[in-house]
């Protein structure tokens, strides 16, 4: 296991990229016009995990943007997934 | 460096990537039946599928010297009809025969619906009745976690099956921990933007260890690297691994689940 600043050395500018991608994401589409769908509240959401102190992020995250349920649907209508679950704040 | 890719997709790829992927070191390639893209209108399809992952694929790859295998299903994004299902069921016993055929793969869901379901069970009994081994896709983004719970139940509901010979693949950080502790093997798949990058698949291999865990390109006709396995391996160079440890990941694991099938055999 490398140490937290061999970490920092290989992959700091590649995080603070993505971070300023996931940035620029929400800039955009705050200047679209119209509604934003589920979507969006859920990738907020799941953006505040990342200020959590646990070492376990990427699961919350995972989890946060997942169907929580148990029991099959009836008919899938769709095959495609969007990326998000529409938890209602829940 | 030597490597397996124990799923890809190459009927979906150009010659060029055979090329590719032998030159990186590639010693064999594994190919699960999967959806084209677009929906089969009968099972004639799938029989036509079947003889090209049986007969024409391994002529391919055997033009660079590279062995090809194959598993056969009928995938979950066209299980939701269940009388095309029970069509091309029944036409897979006549292809397990054949001397690259692992097992059935890759079953399992896509949107969790009850047909999806049923068919999966189908497969897990086919599997059964027949001795293969399985190979499991799990569902895409948020439909993962919930369908490799139903998956996992659908797999030890059923006494005949041993989790030592079912690979559940495409696990994520939300995922990994409940198929390995089942006593399943996990497969990381390595994709640009959807299930694991190379560094959070070596994240998974520092928390979880390297036993039962593998790793795949599952390249196929969308956004998809026919080579992330060895650029994996690349990465955990990096990441200060061993090339002793890096081999039992990228080779012998895969070596060691797959050899539970007796067609499995390398030169080498």
């Amino acid at each position: 296991m490398m140490t937290r600043q061999q970490l920092l050395d290989l992959y700091f500018l590649e995080a603070r990229g993505k971070l300023i991608e996931v940035a620029a994401f929400l800039d955009r589409v705050e200047r679209g016009e119209g509604e934003a769908d589920f979507r969006l509240a859920e990738l907020r959401r799941a953006v505040t995990i990342l200020s959590r102190p646990e070492a376990d992020k990427a699961r919350q995250v995972l989890m946060a943007l997942s169907d929580p349920t148990t029991e099959p649907i009836p008919t899938a209508t769709t095959k495609g997934a969007c990326g998000a679950w529409p938890s209602g704040g829940n | 460096m030597r490597y397996i890719e124990p799923h890809a997709h190459m009927v979906s790829r150009v010659t060029d990537d055979y090329q590719d992927m032998v030159t990186s070191g590639c010693q064999a390639v594994c190919e699960p039946a999967f959806w084209a893209g677009f929906d089969r209108s009968s099972a004639e399809g799938f029989r036509d599928y079947f003889a090209q992952l049986t007969e024409h694929e391994p002529k391919r790859a055997a033009k660079f010297g590279l062995p090809h295998f194959c598993w056969l299903c009928i995938n979950p994004k066209e299980s939701e009809d269940v009388k095309l299902a029970e069509e091309v069921l029944a036409l897979i016993p006549r292809f397990l025969e054949r001397p690259s055929v692992l097992g059935i793969g890759e079953i399992g869901l896509n949107k969790n619906s009850r047909n999806e379901l049923k068919v999966l069970e189908r497969h897990v009994d086919l599997a059964a009745r027949c001795d293969q081994l399985i190979l499991v896709h799990t569902p895409h983004l948020e439909d993962k976690f919930k369908g490799t719970r139903l998956t996992l139940d659908a797999l030890r509901g059923d006494r005949r099956i041993r989790p030592e010979r079912c690979i559940i693949d495409h696990v994520e950080e939300h995922t990994v921990r409940m198929v390995l502790d089942a006593g399943f093997w996990a497969g990381m798949t390595l994709y640009p933007e959807t299930k694991c990058t190379p560094a959070r698949a070596i994240d998974i291999l520092d928390r979880y260890g390297q036993e039962r865990l593998w790793l795949n390109s599952a390249c196929d006709w969308g956004v998809s690297v026919p080579l992330s396995v060895p650029r994996t391996a690349l990465e955990m160079r990096r990441r200060g691994y061993s090339a002793e440890r890096i081999d039992q990941i990228v080779y012998q694991n895969p070596r060691a689940f797959l050899s539970q099938c007796p067609k499995f055999h390398l030169a080498s």
